[in-house]
């Protein structure tokens, strides 16, 4: 039904190096003494800890709630006991920690009860739900939540899903070797696919230098016998595997800038995720494990099935890593980010594990100045500028690069493999990146501390004019009260202006009403002796008062 | 030539009309080159500038009354963007108005604060929850670090924490490579300008 492949400008062809690790086909790695589970594995919001140390965990237990929609559920890859959550070292090239579920496994494996979902039944809405909290997410290496990408787009139905086994940066074999082992399941979550979507077609891009992976993936669609699933061999060129390099490839639609390719009626996933949702809403086994590629300079290269949360040493050991590595690198030798330690821990955007060595890769040639030869330009799959990006990037030009599109950068390190000068582009870009995202935070924390600022001005104004008019309101309604009481009160005509004035007016007035209705108690019922005292008291003032005015000097 | 004077008296008025009616029909609110100052501002609303908040400082500015190089939190950075915007010269913070600083939020001692709200009057941003006679705490996420609420507590229960890089806030660094080492030729002519 689709003779023709399309083709996108750029990329590379390095060497793939990808025998080595699939020789031997995909070991199940034992536990180790201790997993290390991130609660923070995917984009979005970090998952709150459902356990506490000390307690007893399953195997597939939820133990990080999603924090909200755009968020994923982690899970216990094993039964055990918690023994701590601390921040712990994380596969990242800061070096930085987070939090962690630090669980000793107790060798049992015993499987929480199966939560029971019949997701033909229920509504497509309730599905994602349930792959949100079974924490499926992309594991093609962006970790983006699934459940988030299973919505139609906006014309309300996606006409193809693309299954994406491209799998084209060199070293690593892990999705290779899933589709060999796994192409039924692979196929099934993809119809799972399909019908959350309600696409017409499916399309599974595989790239013609794993033929056993796509002979593997057309005998199980020929025993599945759907016609819309469709197994399409292109050519191996890098990034194939991008999503919008694939798309372009598969459907020859260009997603512009600034749209997403459902905006076109394509959603693309890759092959490891399909089995994930396959896996989670048929077997009702969250997302714990996954495959591992351990290449470069090890030993024995090869793919592992290992549980989330295992410390990268155990693969490595059981890889055989050797003397002379100098850097270990998590991802390809393109896109890859260096480790920070070898007590980092599995996570699931975690696709290879790649020893480096001098010999193997030698360390980078000194950067020169750039030559403006164009051929970046040239070797760009994302159709970019890299000379623009990399000079205003350089120059801390932020704003300038973002105009040339530096956001639509995918980082495939295409422009710094052909540059001639050796200038690590990738390495600017991503420095630029996070500089604007970092800029774009602390504007968004100025902006709501300048709102936060106004309305605590506005606030004390308000409250200002409230007591003002509070004062008001008591000192008018006083008088008008008890007129006849007051007597000869003050008339309260002017004072509805001023409310000091007014306060001032109402307290005179009722001291004067109150020294008016107040009679000295001790002068009622008198002998006639106690008069008489008083009166030559009075009489003995009066001549006093007389004296002291006759003393007085004129 | 009556009628040419006409035409351009005509005309004059014709055009004093469309200005004068343009003037009042698209009239801006506020100063907008205020609002431009304010942007670059950090809202800390700090007052280490010398006045009551940001907006005020920007005010002043925009009028001339003070200089660009008052504001400790927004650093050598936010004097040279403002040098940009008002095409002046650049020149180094004011030492007077106090020195740039590491990013750091308050942090009140819950166990020592006696809950008088002395601290939540004196927040400029409403980032201190808390009623009388009860604990008071900072929401670090909405306190810009003003150092405000540190002078009015009485208990001295309020310290300032640095705040530190987590993997959400981390920045890849700008990449710098050391440079290959030649070895020395006897001939060499002087060495390339590249170490800039």
């Amino acid at each position: 039904m689709f003779g023709k492949l399309f083709s996108f400008n750029g990329g590379v062809k390095p060497d793939p190096s990808k025998a080595d690790s699939t020789r031997e086909p995909i070991a199940r790695l034992p536990l180790p003494p201790q997993l290390v589970v991130p609660l923070h594995q995917h984009i979005g919001g970090t998952p709150r800890p459902l356990v506490r140390p000390g307690d007893a965990v399953l195997r597939g237990q939820r133990i990080g709630a999603a924090d909200g929609n755009v968020s994923s559920a982690v899970h216990a890859p094993t039964s055990g006991r918690v023994v701590a959550i601390e921040p712990r070292l994380m596969p990242h090239a800061s070096g930085l920690s987070s939090l962690a579920v630090v669980i000793e496994p107790d060798g049992q494996d015993h499987r929480a009860e199966r939560e029971y979902f019949d997701w033909h039944a229920a509504s497509p809405g309730e599905v994602r739900d349930f792959l949100r909290d079974a924490g499926v997410v992309g594991l093609g290496g962006a970790v983006f939540p699934s459940h988030l990408k299973l919505t139609p787009g906006k014309q309300g139905q996606t006409d193809t899903l693309i299954l994406n086994g491209a799998e084209c940066e060199p070293f690593i074999t892990c999705d290779d070797m899933l589709m060999r082992a796994e192409a039924e399941g692979i196929l099934r979550g993809a119809l799972i696919m399909k019908r959350l979507l309600a696409a017409r077609q499916v399309l599974v891009g595989i790239e013609d230098n794993k033929p056993l992976a796509a002979a593997a993936l057309k005998a199980a669609a020929l025993a599945l016998g759907d016609a819309a699933l469709e197994i399409v061999v292109i050519p191996t060129r890098y990034p194939a595997g991008g999503a919008k390099q694939l798309i372009r490839v598969l459907t020859g639609i260009e997603v512009p800038h600034g749209s997403r390719s459902t905006d076109y009626g394509v959603q693309c996933f890759n092959v490891a995720t399909s089995l994930a949702i396959w896996r989670a809403l048929e077997q009702g086994e969250p997302l714990t494990r996954r495959i591992v590629t351990v290449a470069g300079n090890v030993e024995r290269p090869r793919n592992f099935d290992v549980a989330i949360g295992t410390p990268i040493s155990h693969l490595f050991d059981a890889a055989g890593l050797r003397p002379d590595t100098d850097k270990l690198i998590m991802g390809g030798p393109m896109m890859g980010i260096p480790l920070p330690g070898i007590e980092a821990p599995v996570v699931k955007a975690m696709n290879c594990l790649l020893a480096s060595s001098p010999t193997l890769f030698p360390p980078p040639e000194a950067e020169q100045p750039c030559i403006r030869c164009g051929e970046c330009a040239r070797a760009c799959p994302a159709d970019l500028q890299p000379f623009e990006l990399y000079w205003h990037s350089r120059a801390r030009n932020f704003g300038r690069a973002q105009e040339y599109h530096l956001f639509d950068c995918i980082e495939c390190g295409c422009c710094a493999y052909v540059c001639p000068s050796h200038i690590p582009l990738v390495d600017y870009y991503r420095y630029a990146k996070s500089e604007i995202w970092a800029r774009e935070r602390e504007k968004d924390a100025a902006d709501s501390a300048r709102e936060r600022f106004e309305f605590r001005n506005w606030r004390a104004e308000r409250e200002k004019e409230e007591k003002a008019a509070k004062l008001a309101a008591r000192a008018a309604a006083k008088p008008a009260a008890k007129p006849a009481a007051a007597g000869a009160a003050a008339a309260p005509t002017s004072m509805a202006d001023d409310p000091k004035k007014a306060l001032i007016e109402a307290a005179m007035a009722r001291a004067k009403a109150q020294k008016e209705a107040v009679e000295a108690k001790n002068t009622g019922s008198l002998t006639t002796a106690q008069q008489a005292q008083i009166d030559a008291t009075e009489a003995r003032r009066a001549r006093a008062a007389e004296l002291a005015d006759g003393d007085k000097p004129e | 030539m009556i009628e040419a004077l006409l035409v351009m008296a005509g005309l004059a008025l014709a055009l004093g009309a469309a200005l004068g009616a343009a003037s009042v029909l698209f009239r801006t609110q506020g100063d907008p080159l205020v609002d431009k100052i304010d942007a670059i501002l950090p809202q800390t609303q700090c007052g280490q500038c010398g006045y009551p908040g940001c907006k005020p400082y920007a005010t002043a500015i925009a009028g001339g009354d003070a200089d660009i190089n008052q504001c400790p939190p927004g650093g050598d950075e936010g004097v040279r963007k403002l040098a940009d915007l008002l095409g002046r010269e650049y020149k180094p913070l004011n030492a007077e108005h106090g020195v740039e600083k590491e990013k750091a939020v308050a942090f009140i001692d819950e166990a020592t604060c006696i809950g008088c709200t002395l601290c939540i009057q004196a927040c400029p941003v409403d980032a201190i929850v808390g009623a009388a006679k009860q604990m008071h705490t900072i929401v670090a996420d909405l306190c810009t670090g003003c150092e405000l609420c540190i002078a009015p507590c009485p208990a001295d229960c309020i310290t300032m924490e640095t705040v530190t890089e987590t993997l959400d806030s981390w920045k890849w660094r700008y990449p710098v490579f050391e440079l290959k080492v030649e070895p020395l030729q006897v001939s060499a002519q002087p060495p390339a300008k590249e170490a800039a």
